[in-house]
């Protein structure tokens, strides 16, 4: 027989003064369940409403990133890291680049880098987006997430013109990126982000007054900037507990540090402020692709080294140096330098790292991706014990858990 | 910057410093595991150094060499802008290191990944060491370089489940080349 509650605590069993029995209840939420997304079953002790214990379990979509990146060329991962986060595909790509550039210690050209950060940019208000919306929508406000869809799929259509795809862009190549900005690309996307950014203001105004909204973010999920320190945390919900860290600007890579904008940050460290950092965070974003607009300079956009970028088709044809060139890459995959690299970008959920072992050969001896969302799934737990069950869906939301690259 | 809290880690504690590197912008030292946690605590509770977050762990399997195993912890500093890494390397005999949950919360997450990858365990764990993607029972580790890449290892075993209307489950005793052998409903031919 379940020891009750009453025992427990050492009440007396006084006939007037006697509570019910109770004992706690687990409960399965997810794998897949209507107010999450993402594929997580939680198992959670309750005490009646009360959260005492969760145990969140992923692995439902893994699909041995690692192994399958072990087994293929340096090039033949890239197509793999779109499918770590697939709302952000650009930051993955870019981010991995980043890292195989730092190990072979190869510098890219300043257009490439302005492309590679109005790409990044461009996705990170896609995935704070999906977020914000996502998250109304699982609190019963199915307007937001209708108006952010929306703006989301004016800048798939932009990212479709720059590489091709919507979702998967498998954008960039080691030294570079693969193709220019199409022709009058940039007005339009100048036009799309006014539009983006009425869609934005709807979506706030819709929120971020509105009474129902605040009760349920308001002081829910709360982490303090020790503890949020202690689990790793990084991206919006680090920021949103106060604490200034930024990749792009603590270590500016690309052509962060030309370019001015502003970090965010929270105070309270609960939902709420995460809310409101991501919806400045998409201001701010857009402000850096304008400024990217105003500085870049027409200049190539891949490095001119045969040894990690397929040489131009004239080349290859006509010259043996090329045709070699051509066909080393090819059948042997680009030859990065043995070493060991930890190499880091600033993803839209926070610190995207790449540790990265070559052996020399033409395969990645090891490909580790550090995944912002794992340690944000950590401290899960941490956050909402002590709350009411309800309150586990907006933590949950906001800390914008990725299945894709948390279980990899 | 993290050069010098390198050395400063280094001149602490002397012997136990196996070895430092710096590699691309990389600093960090080798360390033993009998002196992982004692290095990590001052890691964390130094002034100096204040390297408060734990960014990432993650193994590296060097087959062939020994000790096979290379355990790679990238600690950072908010406040000093510095990050170091901790290496440590673990033979395959006796894959076993302390944790650092205890210090480092953040750490769960990756111990339980470097377990369910590598088959590396690690003792003193704030909660217990489960499987962070396979499923428990799943036999190997699929990350060490000797597990093949299209193994059929460690299937999910059918759940012996009476009472649902596909009808009685195959049980324990079953073999599964006997129920292969029953055609199933969508095998069975068309008679026209």
């Amino acid at each position: 027989m379940p020891e009750t509650k009453n025992a427990q605590l050492g009440q007396p069993e006084d006939v007037l003064e006697a509570k019910l029995a109770t004992r706690t209840l687990s409960l399965n939420l997810g794998p897949s369940h209507p107010a999450s997304h993402g594929t997580v079953l939680f198992h959670i002790e309750l005490d009646g409403e009360v959260i005492t214990k969760l145990d969140p379990e992923i692995g439902f979509l893994h699909r041995g990133f690692e192994k399958s990146c072990e087994n293929s060329t340096w090039t033949q991962c890239l197509p793999y890291t779109d499918r770590l986060n697939y709302v952000s595909a650009m930051c993955n790509n870019f981010g991995f680049l980043t890292a195989v550039e730092k190990l072979a210690g190869i510098e890219i050209p300043d257009r490439a880098k302005y492309i590679r950060t109005i790409g990044a940019e461009l996705h990170r208000i896609c995935d704070h987006l999906t977020c914000v919306g996502a998250m109304a929508m699982e609190l019963g406000g199915f307007t937001p997430f209708l108006y952010a869809v929306e703006a989301r799929d004016l800048l798939w259509d932009r990212v479709a013109e720059l590489t091709g795809a919507r979702l998967t862009t498998t954008y960039g190549r080691i030294g570079g990126v693969n193709r220019d900005l199409p022709e009058g690309w940039v007005q339009k996307v100048k036009d799309t982000l006014k539009r983006v950014a009425e869609l934005r203001d709807d979506i706030d105004a819709l929120l971020t007054h509105n009474r129902i909204f605040l009760e349920r973010t308001r002081g829910t999920g709360k982490m303090s900037a020790e503890d949020a320190i202690n689990y790793g945390f990084t991206g919006p919900v680090l920021r949103a507990s106060g604490v200034d860290y930024d990749v792009r600007k603590a270590h500016p890579y690309w052509v962060y540090d030309r370019i001015d904008f502003d970090v965010p940050l929270g105070s309270e460290g609960d939902n709420y402020d995460r809310y409101c950092v991501r919806i400045e965070e998409m201001k701010q974003s857009e402000r850096i692709i304008l400024q990217c607009f105003e500085q870049m300079e027409p200049g190539p956009i891949l490095v001119d080294d045969w040894r990690f970028v397929l040489p131009p088709k004239n080349e290859v044809y006509s010259t043996i140096e090329g045709l070699i060139a051509h066909f080393k890459i090819v059948m042997e995959g680009v030859k990065i330098p043995a070493g060991t690299v930890y190499s880091y970008t600033e993803s839209p959920n926070g610190e995207l790292g790449w540790y990265l072992v070559s052996d020399g050969s033409g395969r990645p001896y090891k490909v580790h991706c550090r995944a912002p969302g794992i340690p944000l799934l950590g401290g899960l737990e941490h956050m909402v014990v002590g709350s009411l069950l309800p309150d586990l869906i907006p933590t949950f939301d906001l800390i914008n858990m990725i299945g894709g690259e948390v279980e990899q | 910057m993290s050069e010098a809290v390198v050395r400063r880690i280094a001149e602490r504690f002397g012997e136990k410093v196996l070895r430092t590197f710096s590699e691309r912008g990389d600093d960090g030292i080798y360390v033993a595991r009998e002196d992982l946690v004692e290095i990590a605590r001052f890691c964390h509770d130094d002034e100096e150094a204040d390297l408060k977050m734990p960014v990432t762990l993650t193994c590296v399997d060097y087959l062939g060499e020994e000790p096979r195993f290379e355990l790679v912890y990238v600690l950072y500093s908010v406040r000093k802008k510095h990050r170091i890494q901790i290496r440590v390397r673990v033979s395959e005999e006796d894959p076993v290191v302390p944790s650092l949950t205890p210090i480092y919360r953040g750490l769960d997450y990756w111990e339980r990944y470097v377990w369910d990858m590598y088959g590396i365990r690690f003792t003193d764990r704030l909660k217990p060491l489960k499987r962070l993607w396979m499923w428990e029972g799943f036999e190997g580790h699929p990350l060490r370089k000797d597990f093949p890449l299209r193994g059929r290892k460690g299937q999910l075993p059918e759940l012996d489940i009476q009472d649902i209307y596909r009808g009685p489950g195959p049980g324990p005793t079953s073999r599964p080349a006997s129920r292969a052998a029953e055609p199933r409903p969508s095998q069975l031919p068309i008679v026209k």
